[in-house]
């Protein structure tokens, strides 16, 4: 890496109005369903919440960008728990998350054994998303290494906090991605929220940007503005291309809010003082006639009323047999000689 | 037992699959802190970092590639229990969606001499993390058998190798099939010359696959009086205790555990039904031993077949193993102690 080529530039073009809409319609999707799993569990149906309402603007399109599929051809990704928009971009059924809400033996990513927005699909390189900050970090180099010796475009995709990136489990991830010897292609994401559950960024990091970091490794890095979901879709989009194509790894850090709060644990009220990226979206759509506010108040007043009724729905579906809690502790398939690994 | 380690790894690569056999100084020019993964093809370097280790291997893993990853020293895996404990959760956590083959290759236990942070073990801690299977050898065949069947299940695996008992030879007819018998024979055929090995090309002898089955254990010696059961470094102690015993009228059955998790209960309770007491040995700290499960489960299941009280000999509940010899020998069993107990419980009754 001793040659740092310039930092991509962003495509001046404009999104399309029908992306913008897509967009929007997926960011009041997540907002929605975001809303409908903290009422679940304030009405006591799930033990506990965490996700990602006001990290919209970044997750959605980040899911939309995502070439998904099973396989080191496609994209794996190695979540945290603030990427319910990604899903939803990805095209997972919202339903899916009210299961995993309510611990149901439906709940098709976990079948009750985890908490909400740990979202895990095999078919979709989703890994399983892990309740340790930043232990996806030191993992993800291991699917980046098998992507780039099977050669094509996949790329491996891991997000987290900021917070998170005090972990030595960060460094690890920008040392093993760089090292002269096998660069990888790996889009390290940091949706940079300011907090860190009750303590603030501020008080805990000297560093000015946490993009910074990656120039000692010669690892290309950029700090965008994650409320934004034009800015967030076309800064995605060259970061991605960038590690698709030069296999080497790429830091993008996204400046985004917190609306409401770090979990249930700290009570998942609305903040006051946090911008609102699907505000501040839907105040442009309508200057700019893409969307009326009538429409876009339709439209979440209908996602509202689908997720109200699939939550009284899915409360009546059964919670695990505790005579699973033995099962799938082993593998009984021997997955790689079937050749399943290379799909 | 190092060259049947290298062995089966360069079995592994050639006919299962293994992509990636990496840790600390595993790759050439040094290939392994105790030469273990000299000459392989799909060995190479990593940086100094254990956390980085693991979560490669569960990374290359979920990839559907087979790897080998070492900790050079099972006492650098402390820091990475949480990523272990997520390996062994990837499985059952995914409700059977996604599985995880990896195999965590450690030297473990005392030996050599080294020192505190150099002579920990880990059974206990490995036997702590639902998920894994976990083998131990205490001879160089089973080395080879343990390794090539961690490298083919699909689960995360622990190989945990003893120290002391990586310059050990094969006992006469436990030989790997196919390799000289002659031990400098095989050293010019696949040991990396000293000084310059740019060069270097190892002539690996035509060895079969053969796997140790999980769940398997080894009646390494016959005997009524009592059963001793083992696995590791203190192994082949409590066989050469038991078989000095003999000369006092002691006869001591032998059981080599072999594959820690699964376990073979079934061999224990034959043995013990017979022998009516139980030894068990091992090195790592005696406080939640994995030791201390196996005499709950003889206490609880065949409490009215003992005429003695089970008993265990680990390493004593201290920080660490000090350097100097006598620290050490008064830390972890070693022949006399073991002898002592086999006589100690061969003499107690109920």
């Amino acid at each position: 890496m001793s040659s740092l080529r310039p930092v991509p530039t962003s495509p001046e073009a404009e999104l399309s109005p029908e992306l913008l809409v897509q967009l929007h319609e997926l960011m009041v999707k997540a907002r929605v369903l975001e809303e409908r799993l903290i009422q679940m569990y304030k009405q006591g149906d799930g033990y506990f919440w965490i996700g990602g309402p006001g990290e919209e603007a970044f997750n959605v399109p980040l899911g939309l960008l995502i070439e998904r599929g099973q396989g080191p051809q496609y994209d794996y990704c190695h979540f945290h728990y603030r990427n319910s928009g990604t899903l939803l971009a990805m095209g997972a059924d919202p339903v899916d998350a009210l299961r995993q809400m309510k611990n149901t033996a439906t709940d098709p990513y976990s079948g009750g054994r985890n908490f909400v927005g740990h979202y895990s699909k095999r078919e979709w390189n989703v890994v399983p998303v892990s309740s340790p900050i930043e232990v996806q970090y030191s993992m993800a180099p291991g699917t980046a290494l098998a992507q780039k010796r099977a050669g094509g475009r996949g790329i491996t995709i891991v997000t987290g906090g900021d917070a998170g990136t005090a972990e030595g489990d960060f460094a690890t991830c920008m040392i093993w991605s760089s090292r002269p010897a096998n660069p990888l292609p790996v889009l390290m994401i940091v949706t940079n929220n300011k907090w860190g559950i009750s303590t603030s960024w501020a008080g805990q990091h000297g560093e000015k940007r946490i993009a910074d970091r990656g120039k000692g490794f010669g690892i290309e890095s950029k700090t965008i503005d994650g409320n934004d979901p034009e800015i967030a879709y076309r800064e995605i989009k060259a970061a991605m291309e960038y590690v698709r194509t030069e296999r080497k790894p790429f830091l993008l850090e996204a400046l985004v809010s917190r609306l409401n709060g770090h979990s249930s644990a700290s009570g998942a009220n609305r903040a006051t003082d946090e911008a609102d990226c699907l505000q501040g979206f839907e105040r442009r759509m309508e200057e700019r006639g893409l969307l009326t506010r009538a429409r876009m108040d339709e439209l979440r007043a209908q996602y509202n009323t689908e997720l109200q009724a699939a939550h009284r729905r899915i409360k009546d579906e059964p919670q695990p047999d505790p005579a699973t809690i033995t099962d799938h502790i082993f593998s009984e398939k021997d997955l790689v000689s079937e050749g399943r690994g290379d799909k | 037992m190092v060259q049947a380690i290298r062995m089966a790894l360069h079995v592994a690569e050639e006919r299962h699959g293994v992509t990636d056999i990496f840790g600390e100084d595993v790759g050439a020019p040094l290939g392994g802190a105790f030469t273990a993964t000299q000459g392989l093809k799909t060995a190479w370097n990593s940086p100094l970092d254990e956390r980085g280790i693991v979560g490669a291997s569960i990374g290359l893993g979920l990839a559907g590639c087979r790897n080998v990853a070492e900790i050079q020293f099972c006492d650098y895996a402390f820091n990475t229990i949480d990523l272990l404990k997520l390996a062994g959760m990837m499985h059952w956590a995914s409700n059977g969606d996604w599985n995880c083959p990896m195999t965590i290759m450690t030297p473990v236990g005392s030996g050599i001499r080294g020192s505190i942070y150099h002579s920990h073990s880990f059974d206990a801690t490995a036997t702590h993390l639902p998920g894994f299977k976990i083998m131990m050898p205490s001879n160089p065949r089973d080395a080879y058998g343990m390794l090539l069947s961690c490298v083919v299940d699909p689960n995360p695996s622990f190989f945990l190798v003893p120290k002391a008992l990586l310059r050990v030879r094969a006992q006469p007819g436990e030989e790997i099939p196919g390799e000289p018998g002659d031990d400098k024979a095989l050293s010019k055929l696949i040991d990396a010359p000293l000084g310059d090995r740019s060069k270097w090309q190892p002539q690996w002898p035509d060895t079969p696959d053969l796997f140790v089955p999980f769940g398997e254990a080894r009646t390494v010696r016959q005997g009524n009086d009592l059963t001793v059961v083992s696995y590791g470094r203190t192994l082949p102690l409590c066989a050469k205790a038991a078989d000095e015993l003999s000369a006092e009228g002691i006869e001591a059955e032998v059981i080599d555990l072999r594959s820690l998790w699964p376990y073979d209960w079934e061999r224990i309770v034959e043995s013990v039904r017979r022998t009516g007491r139980v030894l068990y040995v091992n090195e790592d700290t005696e406080v939640t031993n994995f030791g201390e499960h196996l005499i709950r489960r003889t206490v609880e299941e065949l409490f009215y077949e003992l005429v003695a009280p089970p008993r265990l000999l680990a390493g004593k509940h201290v920080p660490g193993i000090g350097l100097a010899d006598s620290l050490e020998m008064a830390t972890v069993p070693q022949l006399p102690s073991i002898t002592e107990s086999i006589r100690a419980l061969a003499k107690t009754s109920a």
